[in-house]
This record gives C-alpha cells, structure tokens and sequence, in this order.
C-alpha cells in the first residue's frame, strides 16, 4: 500500500516538473492558434528557442502544413489523413491521440511562403546537430543561400565537431563565403583560391558582387591587393563559367534525350503499324490515350498501392490497348487494305469515336493522374546540376522498349512472320504463313506499344480526351524522318529531332524552335523521300 | 369518335401555341453564349450554369418588371467566328435584351462589330487585357490593373522580388499583358537584365529546359519570382516540372492569372502548394453572401464537390447590375440600361461593393491568394480598398493618353485627353 502510494507521488511528481520544464514552451504553442499571417513569425521564432524535443516537430508540422487547432477547444495538433479518407489528430501538448476527426471540425495554422522559408531558417539552425547527415547538409546548404550573422556563428561552432567530409567542406565554403563578403582585401584574396573549384551559385555570387564593388572603384586608385584580387577573381569566375557551360551542354543534351525518349515511345508503336504493315493508323494517338486512362483507373482501383501502380498499369495498359487495336484491325482495316485514303478516313473516324467514348465515360476534365514518390524529385549531381528521376526512368524505359521490340522482330518465329508478310504477302502466304493472323497481331503490338507510352505520359502531361491528339503529328513526323518500315531509323530519328529541339530552345524560344524544326524536316524530306534509312532492295518497290 | 379526338387534341395544340404566345410576349429574353462543345466547354458550361441560376433566382423573386425572364442558350462551340453569327441570330431573330458570354479575347474581340451593328447589350464576366471600352460591352472580369499589376506589386513589396520571369502562352492576352508588365516593371527601376520573357505554344508539355532556365536565372542571388500568363493544359507539366527540378515556392513563387479554383480541381496539387494566384475572388473568402452563393451554386448543380470561381462571381456580379439598371430604367431598351447601369452598386461576395464606372468596367477588390493541398486558395494579401478597372493601361505608350468615358460630355470609349479627340472604336 505504502508502496504504490510512493509511486503515485514519484510519478506525479515527474509529471509535475515536466510540465514547469516545458511550460513556456507549451504557453507558445498555445499562442499559434489566435495568431494570424501578420504576426504568427515572432512566435515561432520563440518556439525555436525552446529547448524541449518537440520544436522541431511542431516546426516541420508547420512547414508541412499538417499543423491544425481544434475548433472547439483550441488546442494544436497534427493531422495525418488515414486510409479510410478522415484523420487522425495527435495534440502537441499531452499527446492525446484522436481518431476519425473531420477538417471541418479543424482549422488550419496559416503559413505563407515567407513564413515558410523563416520556418526554414529556424529549421536549419536546429538541424546542423541532426545524426542524419543529409539533413545536416541541407540545413548548411540553407545557411550558405541565406546566410546570417547567427547562423555563420552556428556553423562556426559545428565545424569543431562536424565529422563528415563532405559537411565539413559545405561548412568551409560557406565561411568562405562569408570572408569573401566582410572581410579585409587580404583575407578576400585567399578565400579566393580556396573557392575557387567551388559550382555553388552563393559563391559565384558574391565574387560577380565583388567585382562589381571593385569595378567602381576608379582604377587609378586601386591598391596591389586590390588590383590581384580583381584578377584572381576575373580567373576564377572565368573558370566557374567554363565548368558551368561544360554542364549546360550535358543537361541540354539530356533534355534532347529525354524528349527524343518520349517521341521515341509515341512513334515506336506507330512504327510497327504503318512502318512495316503499311497502315495509317490515325488513331494511334488515341491508344496512347487508353493507356493514359487505364493508368487511372489502376490508381483509382488500388488507391493504396500508387508507388507501385505503374508496374500494374503496364502490362495493362499493353493489353488494353493492344485489344482495341485488335478489334480495329478485324473490324475495320482488315476491309480496307491496300486502300490508304479510306483507311485514313476510317481511322480518324475511329479516333473521333474514342474520343467521345473517353469523354461520356470519365467527364471531357482532366484526370488527375498521381506521380508515385520515385518519380519525383532529381538526383543532384553538383550544386548546378541535375537530372529529375521521371526524365531519367523514362529515357531508360524507352531504350528497354525499343530493344525487346527489336529483339522480338529479329529473333521471334512471331516476328520473322511479320517481316515476311511486310515484305511479300503472297509469298509469305504461299509458305504457309497465316497473313491474315499475323495482320492482327502486329496490329494489336503496335497499339499495345502505344498504350505503354501513354502509362509513361501519364506521369508528364494532362490526362484528357485530347492527349493522343498532341502526339499523333510528332509520330508521323519521326517515323517518316527515320524511314518508314525501319526501327533503328524511328530510334535515330526520334533522339535528334528531341536533341536538335532542345538545343534551339534556349536560342530561338519554343515556338520558334517547333517551326524551324518542322521546316528543316520538310527541306529533308524533299530531298531524300524515303527518310534516313531508307529500305533498299526489292521490298522497299 | 375520331372526330371528336381531332378535335379535343387540335384544341389542346391551339391553346397550348397561345399561351406560348402570351408567355412569349411576357418574358425577358436573356441570351447565353458560352461554348458548351470544344476546348473553351470545360470553362465555359461553369458560366452558363450560373447564368440559368441567377435567372431562376431571379424568377422565384417575382422577376424584372413583373415580367419572366426567359433564358436563350446557344453554343458557339470554341469556333470564334461562330461567336459573331450565334450574336447576330440571339440579337435579330431570337430579339435577346442582354447577351451574358464570351471567354476568350478573341471570341469578344469577333461578336463586338455585330454588338455595336445591332446595339445590343453584352456581359463579358472574364479578366482581359484591357485596351478596349465598347459602348455596348460592360466588362466584369477584371482589367491588367486589377490583377497584373497589384500581384507585381505584392511580389515586388512584400516578398521582395527583384528579378522577374514573365512565363505565358503565345497569343494575345498573355502578349499584352507582359507587355504593361514590363513597361510597369521598367518603370520601376527594374533593369532589362533582371526581366526574362518567353512564350510557349498552346498545350506545351516539355517544360524542361524553359524551368532549368528560370533556376539558373533564379539563381542570381536576387530574390526572383515568375509572373505567369500560361494557360490551361500547358500549367500542370509546367507545374510538375517546377516541383521536379527543385523550386519550392519559397525560393521562386509562381503567381498565375489564369489558375483558379475550377483549374485546380483537374489537378493533382501538391508540387503546386505554396504558388500564388492573383484573383477578385476565392472560394474561400468567408462572407455571408459567399457561403450562400457556395451553398446555392452546390444545389443547382446537384454536386457538393463543385467549386466556385472569380469569373462565376464576375457573372453574378454583372447579371445583378443588369436587374438593378432595369428596375432604374423602367424598362429593358438598351440605351436606357445602358445610362442606368453606370454608378450601378452591387455588394461583393468578398465584401465591400461593385461599382461600374463611366468607362465600363469595376471597381473591385484584389485578392492575392496560395494554392492549398485541397485545392482552394487562401488569402494572404489584399487591396486595402477597391480598385478602379482601367481600360486603356496608363504603362502603355500607345494607350497611356486614352480613357473612356461613356457619359456626357465626353461619350468615348478611347478619348485621347491631349488632343481631346475621340478615335472612335478599332477592334
């Protein structure tokens, strides 16, 4: 008895010097829900100076933006939203934990972006001690774009204990940095040399202010330390260009890539249709269209699943389309061969239709498609730069499609038929090669190809009856650039018609660039009919 | 016996055309014309709607004059020249006394010659670049000074924006929007290095290099901010393409004229939090008149995930002055309304009231708002008072002498004040 009246008093009393531990901290949390955009900054900035281990949750809270107060009793908590679509709220201040809370029930703490980006600052003192060590970079990093007398003090002190090489660096430079702003012409001429292989824009920054407050000064009146210093820093920022046009060309070349990427996916189905079977096919716009909705509909049957959900919308998407195509060419092409005009006309008709379809069904507004967290974001290669996993996963995406397309046109018994049937019909027919199958089939790969490369679109661009509508022109213009009927030709074709586009945009604007690139396009085909690699022999007659 | 039924359903005919006939002699003919097919539907049918509930509205209350009004839809179909010719049939054979439509410049820019031909009446509920005052047009959106150039202003002032990016698609609002824009910005001792232009096709879905341009100009060591004339499909890879590469809304934020709430609701919002839109109107606004206009526009549509949008609240706005003129005037003439709507009040959803003024246009407040995971946009800065709509840009060489007074005695929508001359309209 004695025993578990000494514990009551033992834990009360814990609980009790708790509270007057963390009581300013809990009074100030208390303050955010009667603050507005005007006034809330002071608070936080209080906040951040509590030493108690929540800071810096209630900071990123905030950041986030999944810091609410409760309607009827004002108290803060943070909101994750469940599964089932309500949420859950965790009070800040006692931990209670409340289950199926409504947002009406809830309001918002209101942040903007330049509370947002004090919030960052405060953030970025707290987190140069933090055991992550990209954490600790990024706060340093946030440190060398916005420096502050404070800070650079912080990092100073952090530099004693810091352990990782590559912080330790970040912290020189931004010191550095800092010299190179404040301090006297002697010390600026060493920090120099020392920045000298430095990308970070914050120092090709402060050396191009330098120079400007040297140029001011009448040259007659610069001293020898001044005068080295002009040069040194002339060298240095000439070498930080050159490096930074190097890395110019290879994003540029990158972004060609990554757009070839795409236009590759669009025409590579329609390479295989009107390539090798011959057929214009103007709905292919429109398979890539289905595609782009199945990969909808997969998100929206397994909401849950959205990281995963383009491994599923795939080979979905592939068999969607691949059985429309199919229903096509039976239904339709099938009757009109050797009959181009009217299976033009036939087709674009078909492509009307499924447009509508698309439109009745899921509303003529865009869908809203989500990026799975490993699509988004860049990988950072140096401060200046950097390529986006999208762009990246795609281009190799594209690359993987072309090949086993390749490979299963050149090794398949499937693909040997249909080179044989785009080559001589009759002749493939009188060896025993079901033409008529083999029409179908291919039909269905072409399109099936197409509804891939809408899964890839998906992640790119709107969702909407009229995406297949962009695409289609950009297809025909690579297969005929590459030379109708050859597949390395579509690859080649499509890759430098993205890098030639992308390397004029930065000179001409985009609208320019489309213009000069289809008038280009024009000149050559004049001039060789049949394309880059053009089919030789009998079967090009 | 089949006589007799012959007889009994030609009656019911009969006096079925004749109360038709009595109605029609005893309604007011409202035309709408907004495309309800094409690309502009998915903005347009929105306007419509709200048009068919403020006439409901307007019915159960007793109507305009002791008078019905009677709804005229047509649809132009996003076909600007079909825009003249659905006018002139609402005007000559369908005998409209208001036109409520129009979204696109150049829509309005085709149905103003018939219009002014046939002095008719039209509401146009959309921003626009201003440059324009017609006798027969009353403009309810609003002009570059009532959303450009107080955003500029907000970046410029409180966010501490010293380079400019003007971003927007190739056609002529976005062309003469940026070009007030940075005449103001020059004007304002902003450099010609520190301001980039460019233009983008409709529908541009490549945004790689043209948002790895904007970071390397960002990355200049001045606060930067991209003022944004992009329009519909091209804003949601461009978005997707800032979130990509990086750009937080905290180191480049975006302010958009043309993303609203509807926009919105088509895309997935969260690398667009924190970005700005510059608006008379947000949902989100809590006003009395608001949540009622919310709560009435969710039961008209039969959808309570439904938004609303700043040129639903121009369209309510415009077809409340319209009612008020009417009952001033007497009567539903043009000319009369037209004299009566001038000096027109009509209370704000936001708060404050609409005045029109003598040059056609609002005088109106502006809301600076940021986009939210859930797609609404929250207020974070607003004009201490309402702003008068100008219709000839003071920042433009060719415009800056022009203003339009649509009252004695100058009765011009382009009077130059230095030569006191009135040009007369050029569209």
């Amino acid at each position: 008895m004695l025993r578990t009246f000494c514990l009551v008093i033992t834990l009360l009393m814990s609980v009790f010097s708790a509270s007057a531990y963390s009581d300013e901290f809990e009074t100030l949390v208390q303050q955010l829900p009667h603050k507005n955009l005007r006034n809330i900054t002071p608070v936080l900035t209080q906040i951040a100076e509590q030493d108690n281990e929540q800071v810096r949750f209630v900071l990123t809270e905030a950041l986030n933006g999944d810091l609410y107060y409760l309607k009827s009793n004002k108290q803060v908590v943070s909101i994750r939203k469940t599964s089932s679509g309500d949420y859950t709220a965790t009070q800040i201040i006692g931990g209670q934990v409340l289950q199926n809370q409504s947002k009406s029930d809830m309001k918002k703490i209101k942040t903007s972006n330049s509370i947002r980006s004090e919030i960052r600052g405060l953030l970025a003192q707290i987190d140069l001690t933090h055991k992550n060590k990209n954490v600790r970079l990024g706060a340093v990093k946030q440190i060398l774009d916005d420096p502050s007398d404070d800070s650079i003090n912080l990092i100073k002190a952090r530099l004693t204990q810091e352990e990782d090489a590559d912080v330790v660096e970040l912290i020189e430079t931004a010191i550095a940095v800092n010299q190179l702003k404040n301090a006297d012409d002697e010390t600026k001429l060493a920090t120099v040399e020392q920045l000298k292989q430095s990308l970070e824009p914050a120092v090709r920054n402060a050396m191009v202010a330098q120079i400007n407050r040297l140029n001011e000064i009448d040259a007659s009146e610069l001293s020898a330390t001044q005068k080295q210093l002009k040069n040194e820093l002339n060298k240095a920022i000439e070498s930080i260009k050159q490096q930074r046009s190097v890395y110019e060309f290879i994003e540029n070349l990158f972004f060609g890539l990554s757009l070839g990427s795409v236009l590759l996916l669009a025409a590579i189905g329609l390479a295989i249709t009107f390539g090798v079977m011959g057929v214009i096919n103007m709905a292919h716009g429109e398979m890539i269209m289905l595609g782009a909705y199945t990969t909808y509909v997969i998100q929206q049957m397994f909401p849950q699943w959205i990281d995963y959900s383009l491994f599923i919308a795939i080979p979905a998407a592939f068999l969607v389309s691949g059985f429309v195509g199919i229903l096509i060419e039976r239904g339709v092409i099938r009757f009109l061969k050797g009959r181009p005009l009217e299976t033009l006309l036939a087709t674009f008709g078909i492509s009307l239709i499924l447009q509508q379809l698309v439109r009745s069904v899921f509303s003529p507004l865009n869908r809203t498609v989500a990026a799975p967290e490993w699509m988004s974001g860049s990988w950072q290669i140096n401060p200046i730069f950097s390529i986006t996993f999208n762009r990246l996963y795609i281009v190799i995406f594209a690359l993987t499609v072309f090949f086993a397309l390749l490979a299963f046109m050149k090794r398949s018994s499937l693909g040997l038929h249909v080179r044989a049937v785009a080559q001589n019909r009759e002749m493939a027919r009188a060896l025993s090669v079901r033409s008529d199958r083999v029409d179908a089939i291919t039909f269905g790969l072409g399109s099936g190809i197409a509804g891939i490369a809408g899964v890839v679109l998906s992640q790119l661009t709107n969702v909407g009856p009229n995406l297949g509508q962009s695409y289609i022109i950009d297809s025909f213009l690579v297969v005929v650039f590459g030379g109708v009927g050859n597949l390395w030709g579509t690859l080649v074709a499509a890759m430098s018609l993205g890098t030639i586009n992308k390397f004029l945009e930065p000179v001409t604007g985009s609208v320019l660039a489309t213009i000069i690139v289809l008038v280009g396009l024009v000149l050559f085909i004049q001039k060789r009919p049949k394309g880059l690699f053009p089919q030789k022999g009998r079967a090009a007659e | 016996m089949k006589l007799k039924k012959l007889i009994a359903a030609s009656s019911i005919v009969a006096s079925s055309l004749v109360s038709s006939m009595a109605m029609a002699a005893d309604t007011i003919k409202v035309g709408v014309l907004h495309s309800l097919s094409g690309t502009m539907a998915i903005s347009e049918t929105t306007l419509k709607d709200t048009v068919l509930m403020m006439i409901e509205e307007q019915n159960k209350a007793g109507g305009l004059l002791g008078k019905k009004l009677e709804p005229v839809v047509v649809d132009p179909a996003s076909n600007w020249p079909l825009f003249a010719e659905k006018t002139r049939e609402l005007l000559s054979k369908e005998k409209v006394d208001v036109i409520f439509g129009c979204w696109t410049s150049v829509s309005r820019k085709s149905v103003l010659p018939v219009v002014e031909e046939l002095n008719g009446l039209l509401f146009y509920p959309v921003q626009y670049e201003g440059e324009e005052s017609s006798k027969n047009v009353f403009y309810t959106g609003a002009a570059p000074n009532q959303q450009a150039i107080p955003a500029v202003d907000y970046l410029m002032n409180d966010i501490g924006a010293q380079r400019w990016v003007l971003l927007g698609t190739d056609y002529v609002y976005p062309r003469t929007t940026n070009k007030i824009l940075e005449a103001y910005l020059k004007a304002k001792g902003v450099a010609e290095k520190d301001i980039m232009i460019n233009y983008t096709p409709f529908g541009h879905s490549d945004w790689q290099s043209i948002v790895s341009d904007v970071k390397k100009f960002g990355s200049a060591g001045k606060k930067t901010a991209v003022v944004s004339t992009i329009n519909g499909d091209a804003n949601v890879p461009f978005y997707k393409e800032l979130g990509n590469q990086g750009i937080s809304a905290e180191d480049i934020p975006v302010v958009a004229f043309s993303v609203g709430e509807e926009e919105l609701s088509g895309f997935d919002t969260s690398p667009l939090v924190g970005h700005l839109a510059a608006w008379n109107y947000f949902q989100s606004v809590e006003t009395e008149e608001n949540e009622a206009f919310i709560a009435q526009w969710k039961k008209f549509i039969g959808d309570d995930k439904r938004v609303t949008n700043d040129p639903m609240e121009a369209t309510y706005i415009g077809f409340k002055m319209w009612a008020k003129a009417v009952e001033k005037a007497g009567t539903t003439k043009v000319d009369a309304v037209e004299k009566a709507m001038i000096g027109i009040t009509v209370p704000n959803l936001t708060g404050g009231t609409a005045v029109m003024n003598a040059n056609h246009h609002l005088s109106k407040p502006v809301l600076i708002g940021e986009i939210q995971d859930n797609g609404q946009l929250e207020v974070v800065w607003e004009t201490a008072g309402t702003v008068i709509g100008d219709a000839w840009s003071d920042f433009l060489p060719s415009s800056k002498n022009l203003i339009a007074d649509w009252t004695a005695p100058v009765n011009c929508g382009n009077f130059d004040i230095k030569t006191a001359k009135c040009s007369g309209q050029n569209f």
